[in-house]
């Protein structure tokens, strides 16, 4: 406050001064009578003034008065009252416009003065007030400061209390934990003390009625008897037999067979249990057999994350035959194959729903926008990369930006400015320069991105191609090592033959596609399989059967045509939005529609056959 | 529903006889047999005292009069009015007499439990059974008549002997591990013997019929244990009532609890259904649930109606503080009953005794509560459906089944308050009887309720 007022006024100090001067000055008067007067009345100047003033001149001391007047008004810097003395001899004349002139000047800074005190003097009382509010504040900070530390005080107290009280209720829980066993203790051996007494008693009992046992039975009471009019015959119309070893056997060999009739029984009724629940699993085995094995030769993707499922598919498929043989089997041979296989399946089965579970909602999310080839971690690792470059690039044109700036700014003198022309133009150019190189740069890494995108989209074409390779691969593998059952190895080994050669029809399928990807390993294996099962002695049944198998393979080739397009798609499905922005801008989207359209078709079958019973 | 006429009765003595075609009843010394479907007298016997307990043989040929007073047991045949037995057991007392299950026994229990005295009443001979314990359940009978198992007691340890009825033969003797043994009870199919201890301890041992233990049971330890046990008539399920107010359900095949039944007295579960006895004078029972009100004919109308009324949850049920430092506290299950088609399960727990708690086996949860006006005295499955009756003590009989409850008013002069009940054979009536008359109803309309039920419940 002191600042800002010093700043704004700072005429209205010098002019105070000024007052203080002249005050000082007239003491020094030749009129000292009234230096006390005046020095009374300083501050309520207004009228003693001008008495004081009208008492200041005389008719005698005219001369005095003025030459004084004019002396006090040449040492404050105005101009002398007399004229120009033209000789050194020549009285000097008074000069009265200079007279007048001072005389107006001094009422000015009277008047200027006179303000100037006002405008203290409220500012005096602002700051009166404000120092009160000050103070004001300062005692009621000092008494909240007071309360609270009461307060802390209190709470501390407080705090303390509960510390002591949980303490004591500590205590008290031990000692009610030791009451506790204690009692049970006593519990322990009153049951003890009881039991004992009780036995105790119970000798005594028992002596007591032994003894009246002897008493009441021994001697022969001839009251204890049977009055009747004549005995009647058994309920089952034969005679009592009497007691012998045989009998003995007899009951004996009843009471046996009655738990064997119960056991047998209740075998009996487990078996139909058993039966209807194996009825139940076939039934269950069978639809989902029916369920997965379409799928199996469609959506390949299923490899990456269960290698091994898609085998178990074709297992079941070349169990089938012997299944029924195998129902029948005793439990303990079969049960950890059985467990084993529907395990599969249904690890196979829940995958799939959760995958279409996962379709449904991003398809509900996302819309239809969906079309990328590349596999998530490619796509993601991609855009990561770029998504660098960017900030990388971006930042560096900031940090020029600035650099130009600074440049710009720091010289402001006057004998820089004409340098700084130059300097600048020759700064602008070798900025535009930059930017060009930047945007050249820039469109590079764009040109970069899209093919890598490309790149991406092809090893994720490539991969698949892999992947079913190594499933066909594996299929086999699985298939000549299963040892599913010993006498149906032959239908086993044929099976993995058509599933061999069918799994190659895929692989020719996919070898038409425009990735070159060599299949030597492969392409050799099958060919050998299709010999392999031409050659075999086909049963009527098994020809039958490779009939079937072979509509079977064309049917997935075409399906495999057709789907390639979707097997895209649960990659997509994996995909994040930020993933889709720019494989969208890299895609027609015409191509879009098409592909979101085969995936819902592909989704939409899906539903349907897991509605179906 | 039609009631007969009120007859006498005395000491609550009434039974059906095993055939259905006979219903012996005792006023005071006499007997009186009679045709339950005309009601008319077909016997008359006269006993030397008073009558304490009566027994129809099991071929409905024979019926055991016992009078525990003077010791005696008489025994009267249907088809030879001027037949007669006396069997006196003279100084030694008796305490309780039975049939065997061929109905040429009869095995009478001598005081302080000294001995079993076997009478025949084709043959002379005469056996006798020691140590018996002396227990609420201490014999039981397989259902099929062959064999007995009896509890003994010998030097403060517990025994089971099992006899082949035919000729009482000892089978088996086995020991079992119990501090006091309480009961025991042969599962229907008559292979398994459930036996539980004292009800100081929860312990419930199964024993094969060739005295092999099969397993035991014991849920919890240092409180009540076992107050009720019960077969489910499929053998099936062994339900065990306890002192902490749950029955749980053993499985015959593990011998494992598969569940547990508690009885809260606040039903929460909004898919049981909680019928509410409701007392309503009869003005206002415009929309009662009571059956078709007993004919004008036959009898004064009553001066209030009650009617069941659905609650809805949640309900809190009527409870009983139990007195804890006395014995035989009323607390626990005490009453527990499978339906004659093991699909349900009717329990009482003693410190909520007006409610009836009827449980769905095939579920494993509670299907519906009962919660009468005043505490349950018994109930009792129909013999042939999955219907429950009910009495109170009072002078209405109630009548569950899966379509729902009724409540219907005995009519007679004055109240008829019905104490006990029991089933006919066919289900078609039951006797109902009072302090000292009885009176049979007849469900005329069980045909109608039992298509309602078979088509609600889906059973049978």
């Amino acid at each position: 406050m002191g600042d800002w007022m010093t700043v704004t006024d700072p005429g209205l100090s010098s002019e105070s001064k000024t007052i203080s001067q002249y005050t000082s000055e007239t003491k020094m008067s030749p009129s000292s009578l009234y230096s006390q007067q005046v020095l009374c009345s300083s501050i309520p100047l207004s009228k003693n003034v001008h008495s004081f003033f009208s008492a200041f001149c005389t008719e005698d001391n005219i001369e005095q008065s003025i030459s004084y007047l004019d002396q006090e008004l040449t040492t404050f810097g105005f101009p002398s009252l007399y004229e120009e003395s033209k000789g050194k001899e020549t009285k000097r004349e008074l000069n009265i416009v200079a007279v007048l002139n001072c005389m107006n000047e001094l009422l000015v800074l009277q008047r200027k003065n006179l303000l100037a005190q006002e405008n203290v003097e409220t500012q005096n009382l602002k700051l009166g007030s404000d120092m009160d509010h000050l103070q004001s504040c300062y005692s009621k900070l000092k008494e909240q400061l007071e309360t609270s530390r009461r307060e802390m005080i209190g709470l501390q107290e407080r705090d303390r209390q509960l510390q002591c009280k949980n303490r004591n209720l500590h205590q008290l829980l031990k000692n009610e934990k030791d009451e506790v066993q204690k009692l049970q203790n006593i519990i322990a051996s009153r049951a003890t003390q009881y039991n004992h007494d009780m036995k105790r008693k119970e000798r005594e009992y028992n002596k007591l009625k032994e003894r009246l046992h002897q008493l009441v039975m021994n001697k022969k009471d001839k009251k204890i008897a049977m009055d009747i009019l004549n005995y009647v015959g058994r309920a089952d119309g034969k005679r009592g037999s009497w007691r012998t070893g045989k009998t003995e056997a007899r009951n004996e060999d009843e009471m046996y067979k009655i738990l064997l009739n119960d056991y047998e029984y209740r075998q009996k009724q487990i078996l139909m249990e058993n039966a209807e629940l194996k009825k139940v699993l076939q039934q269950m085995k069978k639809e989902m057999i029916s369920l997965l094995s379409p799928q199996k030769k469609k959506p390949r993707e299923r490899v990456d994350d269960s290698t091994g499922t898609v085998i178990s598919d074709v297992e079941e498929d070349a169990g089938e035959l012997s299944r029924e043989s195998m129902w029948d089997l005793s439990c303990e041979t079969v049960r950890e194959q059985l467990t084993n296989s529907i395990r599969k399946q249904w690890r196979i089965l829940k995958s799939h729903v959760e995958k279409l579970d996962n379709q449904v909602s991003k398809v509900h999310l996302e819309g239809f926008n969906d079309e990328d080839v590349i596999s998530r971690q490619d796509h993601e690792q991609e855009t990561e990369k770029l998504e660098l470059e960017i900030q990388q690039c971006k930042e560096m044109i900031k940090t020029q930006q600035q650099l130009l700036q600074q440049l710009a700014t720091a010289c402001d003198d006057d004998t820089t400015s004409l340098l700084r022309d130059c300097y600048l133009l020759e700064e602008k150019e070798r900025l535009k320069e930059e930017w060009s190189l930047f945007k050249e740069q820039k469109k590079n890494f764009e040109r970069e991105r899209r093919s890598f995108t490309e790149a991406a989209i092809r090893l994720g074409l490539e991969r698949k191609a892999f992947e079913e390779e190594r499933a066909s691969w594996l299929k086999q593998q699985f298939l000549n090592m299963t040892t599913f059952d010993h006498q149906n190895s032959e239908n086993v080994k044929l099976f993995s033959a058509f599933s061999g050669s069918s799994d190659w029809d895929n692989l020719i399928v996919h070898s038409r596609q425009p990735q070159k990807k060599p299949h030597s390993v492969s392409n050799g294996s099958p060919v050998c399989m299709s010999k392999l099962t031409k050659s075999l002695p086909a049963s009527p049944s098994t020809s039958d059967f490779c009939q079937t198998r072979s509509c079977m393979s064309e049917h997935s080739s075409i399906n495999v045509l057709n789907i390639t397009a979707e097997e895209i798609k649960p990659n997509q499905v994996g995909g994040e939005c930020t993933n889709q922005k720019w494989s969208v801008a890299s895609r027609p989207g015409s191509q879009e529609g098409c592909y979101s359209g085969c995936s819902l078709s592909y989704t939409n079958s899906h539903v349907e056959k897991d509605d179906l019973p | 529903m039609n009631f007969s006429e009120v007859f006498k009765l005395s000491s609550l003595l009434c039974k059906f006889s095993p055939d259905g075609k006979y219903l012996a009843s005792c006023v005071q010394y006499r007997l009186v047999v009679r045709d339950v479907n005309t009601l008319q007298i077909l016997q008359l016997y006269t006993c030397l005292d008073q009558i304490q307990h009566i027994e129809w043989s099991a071929d409905s040929l024979f019926i055991l009069c016992a009078m525990y007073k003077r010791g005696l047991v008489q025994v009267w045949s249907l088809e030879q009015p001027e037949w007669h037995c006396k069997i006196d057991e003279g100084s030694a007392g008796l305490v309780a007499s039975c049939w065997s299950p061929d109905g040429r026994h009869i095995l009478n229990t001598t005081e302080f439990h000294l001995r079993i005295t076997v009478w025949s009443l084709c043959t002379k001979s005469v056996s006798y059974i020691k140590y018996p314990k002396a227990c609420l359940q201490g014999i039981t009978f397989t259902r099929d008549g062959r064999y007995m198992a009896l509890a003994e007691r010998r030097d403060c340890k517990d025994y089971v002997s099992i006899f082949v009825c035919s000729d009482w033969q000892l089978l088996r003797h086995f020991d079992t591990d119990t501090q006091d043994l309480t009961g025991i009870e042969w599962a229907p199919n008559g292979c398994v013997l459930a036996v539980w201890d004292t009800c100081l301890e929860y312990k419930i041992l199964l024993y094969s019929l060739d005295g092999r233990l099969l397993s035991t049971y014991s849920a919890y330890e240092w409180s009540l244990g076992i107050k009720s046990v019960a077969w489910s008539p499929s053998s099936q399920f062994l339900a065990v009532g306890s002192y902490d107010g749950k029955v749980r359900i053993l499985h015959h095949v593990t011998w494992k609890m598969i569940t547990e039944f508690g009885h809260p007295a606040t039903i929460n579960d909004p898919k049981t259904v909680v019928y509410k006895e409701a007392e309503k004078s009869p003005q206002l029972g415009l929309g009662c649930l009571s059956f078709p009100p007993p004919r004008a004919g036959a009898g004064p109308l009553p001066s209030s109606e009650s009617k069941y009324e659905i609650a809805s949850v949640p309900v809190s049920l009527q409870t009983l503080k139990p007195v804890t430092d006395r014995a035989n506290p009323k607390i626990g299950i005490g009453m527990l009953a499978f339906s004659p088609d093991s699909y349900f399960l009717a329990t009482r727990n003693d410190n909520i005794p007006n409610a009836v708690w009827v449980w769905d086996i095939q579920k494993l949860r509670l299907f519906a509560v009962l919660e009468q006006l005043s505490p349950v005295r018994t109930f009792q499955w129909d013999p042939q459906q999955p219907r429950l009756a009910i009495c109170t003590g009072g002078s209405r009989l109630y009548l569950w089944s899966p379509a729902g409850c009724m409540s219907v008013q005995v009519p007679g002069e004055g109240d008829f308050a019905v104490l006990s009940l029991c089933w006919h054979l066919s289900g078609d009536s039951m006797a109902l009887l009072s302090k000292d008359h009885f009176c049979l109803c007849f469900l005329e309309t069980e045909a109608v309720v039992g298509t309602a039920c078979r088509q609600l419940g889906g059973h049978t």
